[in-house]
């Protein structure tokens, strides 16, 4: 009887064993197919017309194995990348031993003396130096992940790398899990510079036309072409803000934005404060302009010293009037506010690029009772101004500013420009959802493929 | 002359950085001008730390009124100064122990770091917290519904403000047939379509704005950078 049991569990263990073996074999097979299959035609080539820092690569899924679920590309790295990885690791190795070490050393005694520490700084800077001997450059990635891409992908650029030098591009499979298969490398490729960049020729275009159009309205306005242009009310209320400054006696207070000369904003802002000050000057109101930039308050002092020259009233220009206080936002902030509380201006002007400081200038402002005119181009700034000001001059209107306020025909002849942009920018627009609408209705077709060129390439430039 | 010579310099400095962009040859020409506009401004710099300095002393030897505060910024401009110039207390570069300047001067441990930490940062952080007060007070004025426009506006913000917090849950048990109706889909369509259209055309006009000013000063039109238009 027992003898008959012990038997029955030496079959029992054999078939277990058995089917443990086929189990394991069937595992090993599975794995052995998870892998997904080797890309194939992996190619890199220069991009075309461009500024020499795209490759683009190209492949087809290899046959067989598990699904692809997504690619991963990797690219070389240049001999200099290299060498500043090698000594990254090498640094990063060294520092980790003598961390390591010191803490160790130090960790031996409760209370170390100051031999101690000496001793165990001295040991520690022993393993560093072996840590960074006994370094591995071969351990350094040769190569640097890009992208992951779906499954579906087969084309991608490679951008940001170095004009002229050599590359190869490694494309990766990766299973469901994430694991890697088989990768292929591409033959070593080099980026070179065009001399014209192709995907910005619609911009280059777009730019002529429109530079074309604005100095064709100019030479029309010069023409004598009377040109009509709507009231800009925050414009017009200049003239009764500054007398309103000379009434009270109180200066007014004229902020152009916190940006350097290189800003369009900036440089808009300024000969605003040219116009501005002309009209202070007539009305003998004082301006003052403090600056978060040394060259915009060189710009200011050049425009308002020429704006009383205009005026007829030399004598009342005050450089110091137009003065610089810091780069720093907030310091910049602080002083202006400061300023207002103790001085309180009857007018305040914010015309250039603002950030944060906006609402902080406009609710003080707003507190002391100064009439308030704003105008930037700055779109998340502009809902703060429109609540805190008086009159707010909203993107174009802002960069409309000067020359509405010149009154020159070919200043305004710009302006006609402008619209005429406009008007084709709305033509465009309507043009692009009647064929996209067309396109969907149908189901593609050529307004599809019209819309799809007007995205795609058109205003990707 | 005195004008021609500027404004060229002007227009060709404008046309280089533009060409610069669309023909990669020229690149360096394009960061050549962006070099020549910083040395500018390093000379601009000392004219304007120069304006503080001297506009400051007049106020405090004049006794104009908040000369006191012109005190604060002479001796804290000066203070900042020397510390970061002699580089006061700054330790020097491990390999470089004999060179007793090769240390950075903004490190938390020399004067200047801690100067810039620990008194300055906290001075700029407390102005911009003040924003919040500020964005309060504008909101209660901005939102006042005084017409159609005020209350559509009071409207808009409240289902933008309510949706992205956690009391916009309250919709969460809509029937399906009233899913529109729940604060993150009206938030995003919202956000999605009326902000994002609006947001849109200023940014068409605005591209076009700066456009026709960039030309105005290229062709020397408007040359703010010489005072007279």
């Amino acid at each position: 009887m027992h003898g008959r049991h012990l038997r029955r569990g030496h079959r029992r263990t054999n078939r277990s064993a058995l089917l443990l073996g086929l189990l394991a074999m069937f595992l090993a097979g599975s794995h052995a197919f998870a892998a997904p299959p080797a890309p194939i035609e992996v190619t890199a080539t220069d991009e075309p017309w461009d500024d020499g820092t795209n490759l683009v690569v190209r492949w087809k899924p290899g046959v067989g194995g598990d699904p692809v679920v997504s690619w991963q590309i990797f690219r070389s790295r240049t001999n200099e990348e290299l060498e500043q990885a090698i000594r990254d690791a090498r640094v990063r190795a060294a520092t980790t031993a003598y961390e390591e070490r010191l803490k160790a050393e130090l960790a031996k005694e409760l209370n170390p003396s100051e031999a101690a520490r000496a001793r165990a700084v001295s040991l520690a800077l022993e393993a560093s130096e072996a840590a960074s001997k006994a370094f591995d450059a071969n351990s350094v990635d040769r190569h640097i992940p890009i992208t992951v891409l779906p499954s579906t992908a087969n084309e991608f650029v490679v951008d940001r790398v170095e004009t002229g030098k050599p590359y190869v591009i490694r494309v990766v499979p990766r299973d469901l899990d994430g694991n890697p298969g088989a990768s292929t490398d591409t033959e070593p490729v080099i980026a070179t510079m065009q001399s014209f960049v192709g995907s910005r020729a619609w911009l280059l275009a777009a730019i002529i036309g429109l530079s074309m159009t604005i100095i064709g309205c100019i030479v029309l306005a010069r023409g004598g072409r009377r040109i009509k242009i709507r009231r800009i009310p925050g414009l017009d209320a200049i003239d009764e803000a500054v007398g309103r400054a000379t009434e009270m006696g109180r200066p007014v207070l004229y902020i152009p934005g916190i940006q350097d000369m290189d800003n369009v904003q900036t440089v808009a802002g300024v000969t605003i404060l040219g116009r501005v000050a002309k009209t202070a000057a007539e009305y003998d109101a004082r301006i003052e302009v403090p600056t978060a930039r040394s060259l915009v308050m060189t710009a200011c002092r050049d425009a308002v010293q020429s704006a009383y020259f205009e005026a007829g009233r030399p004598e009342s220009f005050n450089p110091d009037a137009i003065r610089y206080i810091t780069d720093e936002q907030f310091g910049y902030v602080a002083y202006v506010a400061g300023r207002m509380v103790r001085e309180k201006p009857a007018t305040c002007i914010y015309m250039g690029q603002f950030y944060a400081e906006s609402l902080l200038l406009a609710e003080n402002g707003n507190a002391i009772g100064a009439i308030q005119i704003a105008g930037t181009a700055e779109s998340s700034q502009l809902p703060f101004f429109v609540a805190a000001c008086d009159y707010t001059l909203i993107g174009e209107e802002f960069f409309a500013a000067s020359a509405y306020l010149s009154g020159e025909p070919t200043q305004l002849g710009s302006l006609l420009g402008q619209d005429v942009g406009k008007f084709v920018t709305v033509a465009l627009i309507l043009l692009g959802v009647a064929l996209a609408t067309i396109g969907s209705i149908r189901g593609g077709g050529f307004a599809q493929s019209a819309a799809d060129f007007l995205a795609n390439t058109v205003l990707k430039g | 002359m005195k004008r021609t010579v500027p404004v060229i310099i002007a227009a060709i400095t404008g046309f280089v950085i533009l060409i610069a962009f669309f023909l990669p040859p020229t690149q360096s020409w394009g960061e050549g001008a962006g070099i020549w506009f910083n040395i500018l401004a390093a000379f601009a710099f000392v004219l304007g730390g120069a304006n503080l300095l001297k506009v400051q002393l007049e106020t405090i030897s004049s006794r104009r009124p908040g000369w006191g505060y012109a005190l604060v910024v002479v001796l804290s401009f000066v203070a900042m100064l020397t510390v970061g110039l002699l580089k006061v207390g700054v330790n020097p570069e491990p390999q470089y122990p004999d060179r007793a300047w090769s240390g950075p001067f903004d490190i938390a441990s020399s004067p200047f770091g801690w100067s810039y930490a620990y008194v300055f940062s906290p001075l700029t952080s407390t102005m911009f917290a003040s924003l919040a007060f500020y964005v309060a007070s504008a909101a209660f004025r901005a939102f006042r519904a005084k017409n159609i426009e005020a209350i559509l506006l009071l409207t808009t913000a409240f289902i933008v403000l309510i949706g992205n917090t956690a009391a916009g849950r309250i919709t969460d048990g809509l029937p399906d047939w009233l899913s529109f109706l729940k604060f993150d889909v009206l938030v995003a369509n919202i956000m999605s379509y009326v902000s994002t259209g609006a947001w849109r055309a200023i940014t068409i006009g605005i591209a076009i704005g700066v456009a026709a000013t960039s030309l105005r000063v290229l062709l020397g039109i408007d040359r703010p950078y010489l005072g007279r238009n």
